[in-house]
């Protein structure tokens, strides 16, 4: 039943229908409401969580790592400095392969403070370990809860995952969505079954043990395989989950109008969106661009990126941070995706809505006007920045 | 599409009105969008609110700059807030106000259709004392909505928290907002 919902109450609805054994968590605004919602669902005995109010971000993820560990399903959500705080331990729970899954509301890293959405936070936790998938909108943020828990407990893969939604402009807005019936989710979910717990007394086992310089790197290389898993593993739950859903998730990007385009845009998140009204207002005036929304960003899909894209003349990639002293990220990530093509677009690197600072479908449409004369070795460029 | 702006000020409830129109839509079978515009929010600051509607899926996620529809939910923020800046020419202003259509166009310079309801009057006289849904009721008259959707959405979202009797003065605040409104289509 469609439903009118804000972006965290999309979340909550998921986490809900998940019922996850232990939810630690701290609140953090664009993300608080989230934790609120959950905490409600705990008190009036709609779920059977252990719900564990901590003390820090760094607490919140410490609890999940201890409780995942010990064999419990585990979710948390937080954004910006609360992930930063998070960040230490994010790496220790990717390396004990522990699947916890949390909701990220985009939100500028400080300083100066500011609380509304850019990417920053999420680039911060770009090499953690954790898989990375970004949403265009609350119904995406809904689904992707359902699916990250697939993936994040797939026995190949035992990965955390953060599913990135953009602060306020997700989180707070009100929006229609169309939740799966309960006893639908919770199949699809499933049941979890940890390895190795530390609960299970007659097996003990060791967790989170040093490693010296004899077999550390072996360890991360191991990390480096289950990440390698994600792909199929992705695949394979965005297939189920567009069956049961009716939705169609079909590959770790989404092509808009792109099958001829000549000129297209790169984003990830809920600027997507408006990119898709700024393609379909040139493309009535017979123009051939299109978009190319990122879902998954960590594992980075370089091959089936360089595939979508390489009929393209000419590329913008368009990130929602900065990596002072370097290229966006994202751009980063594409252009080493197409070293090793024969034909390659001519790419240009934009950086978009730092600090909230809104991205309409006239500044997108300039940004597809201005690629029309793009040369290949420009440095970042600005959207909708007062210089 | 249609877009709709919101001028209250904190307190006043002009986010949640926004939001349960939002549920009306949907009623209707629409594609809705609502969000509020989010500063250092504190009781009696201008707050901005915002609506789409459309019968297609609503992809956009950037603000609202000119709507079809601008609401002034407090008469004091007319000259501050500049509710006319953006709006369409042959959109519609409604304003909770004693004054005449005439003055606020003086006040407003604006040039296309104009809605004036004492809306803090009609919240008095219903004993709710909030002017947000009559302004609601307004919007709902001016978008072409069926009353009886309004009132359905009205009675199930209010109908979890107010008392019996709190709410049939709701529905009587919503219904004269309404009919203050009706006959004016600006909306679709």
């Amino acid at each position: 039943m469609r439903k009118v919902m804000t972006g965290h109450k999309a979340v909550a609805e998921a986490m809900r229908q998940i019922e996850p054994d232990v939810v630690a968590v701290y609140p953090i605004t664009p993300q608080s409401e989230i934790a609120e919602y959950y905490a409600e669902y705990v008190h009036d005995g709609i779920v059977h969580t252990e719900l564990v109010p901590v003390e820090s971000e760094h607490s919140a993820m410490s609890a999940c790592v201890g409780a995942a560990a010990a064999g419990a399903r585990v979710m948390t959500a937080t954004a910006s400095q609360g992930l930063a705080l998070m960040v230490e331990v994010l790496y220790i729970a990717a390396s004990m392969r522990l699947p916890i899954v949390m909701a990220l509301a985009n939100r500028a890293l400080s300083g100066p403070i500011n609380i509304h959405c850019d990417h920053s936070d999420a680039y911060l936790a770009r090499d953690s370990g954790a898989i990375q998938i970004f949403c265009e909108s609350a119904q995406e943020a809904y689904d992707y809860m359902l699916m990250a828990q697939r993936v994040a407990e797939h026995d190949e893969v035992r990965l955390p995952a953060i599913v990135n939604l953009d602060g306020f402009t997700l989180t707070h807005s009100s929006q229609v969505v169309e939740p799966l019936p309960d006893g639908v989710a919770k199949k699809f979910v499933g049941n979890y079954k940890p390895f190795y717990p530390l609960l299970d007394v007659d097996h003990p086992a060791t967790w989170g043990p040093f490693a010296m310089p004899d077999y550390y790197f072996e360890l991360k290389r191991a990390q480096a395989a289950a990440m390698e898993k994600v792909p199929a593993a992705f695949l394979e739950v965005q297939k189920h989950y567009s069956k049961i859903s009716g939705r169609r998730y079909a590959g770790f990007v989404e092509g808009y109008k792109l099958d001829d385009a000549e000129r297209a845009l790169v984003v990830m998140g809920s600027t997507a969106g408006t990119a898709k009204a700024a393609v379909d207002q040139l493309r009535a005036k017979g123009e051939k661009v299109g978009l190319l929304k990122v879902w998954l960003f960590r594992p980075f899909p370089g091959k089936e990126i360089a595939a979508a894209l390489a009929h393209v003349e000419r590329v913008a990639v368009l990130d929602r941070a900065l990596s002072f002293g370097a290229m966006g990220a994202l751009y980063c990530d594409l252009a080493a995706a197409f070293v090793h093509a024969v034909h390659r677009p001519t790419f240009v690197n934009y950086i978009y809505g730092l600090g909230g600072r809104d991205t309409t479908v006239d500044q997108l449409v300039q940004v597809f006007a201005e690629l029309k004369d793009a040369h290949p070795d420009e440095g970042l460029r600005y959207i909708g920045l007062r210089e | 599409m249609k877009e709709i702006r919101w001028h209250g000020r904190g307190g006043q409830g002009a986010k949640t009105v926004s939001q349960i129109l939002a549920q009306i839509n949907l009623r209707e079978g629409k594609h809705v969008q609502a969000f509020p515009e989010y500063g250092p929010e504190r009781s009696g600051a201008p707050v901005r609110a915002y609506n789409r509607i459309a019968d297609e899926e609503i992809v956009i996620h950037s603000g609202v700059y000119s709507p079809d529809i601008a609401v002034v939910v407090d008469e004091t923020l007319l000259e501050s807030e500049k509710p006319a800046d953006g709006l369409k020419p042959d959109g519609v202003l409604i304003v909770n106000t004693t004054c005449s259509k005439d003055e606020i166009r003086k006040r407003t310079g604006f040039r296309g259709t104009i809605v004036v309801l004492d809306a803090d009057r009609i919240a008095r006289e219903a004993g709710t004392g909030f002017a947000n849904v009559p302004m609601l009721g307004a919007v709902a008259a001016v978008l072409g909505t069926e009353w009886k959707l309004a009132e359905e959405e009205l009675r199930e979202t209010m109908g979890e928290k107010l008392s019996h009797e709190v709410l049939e003065k709701n529905v009587a605040a919503l219904r004269a907002g309404y009919e203050a409104a009706k006959g004016v289509r600006g909306g679709r």
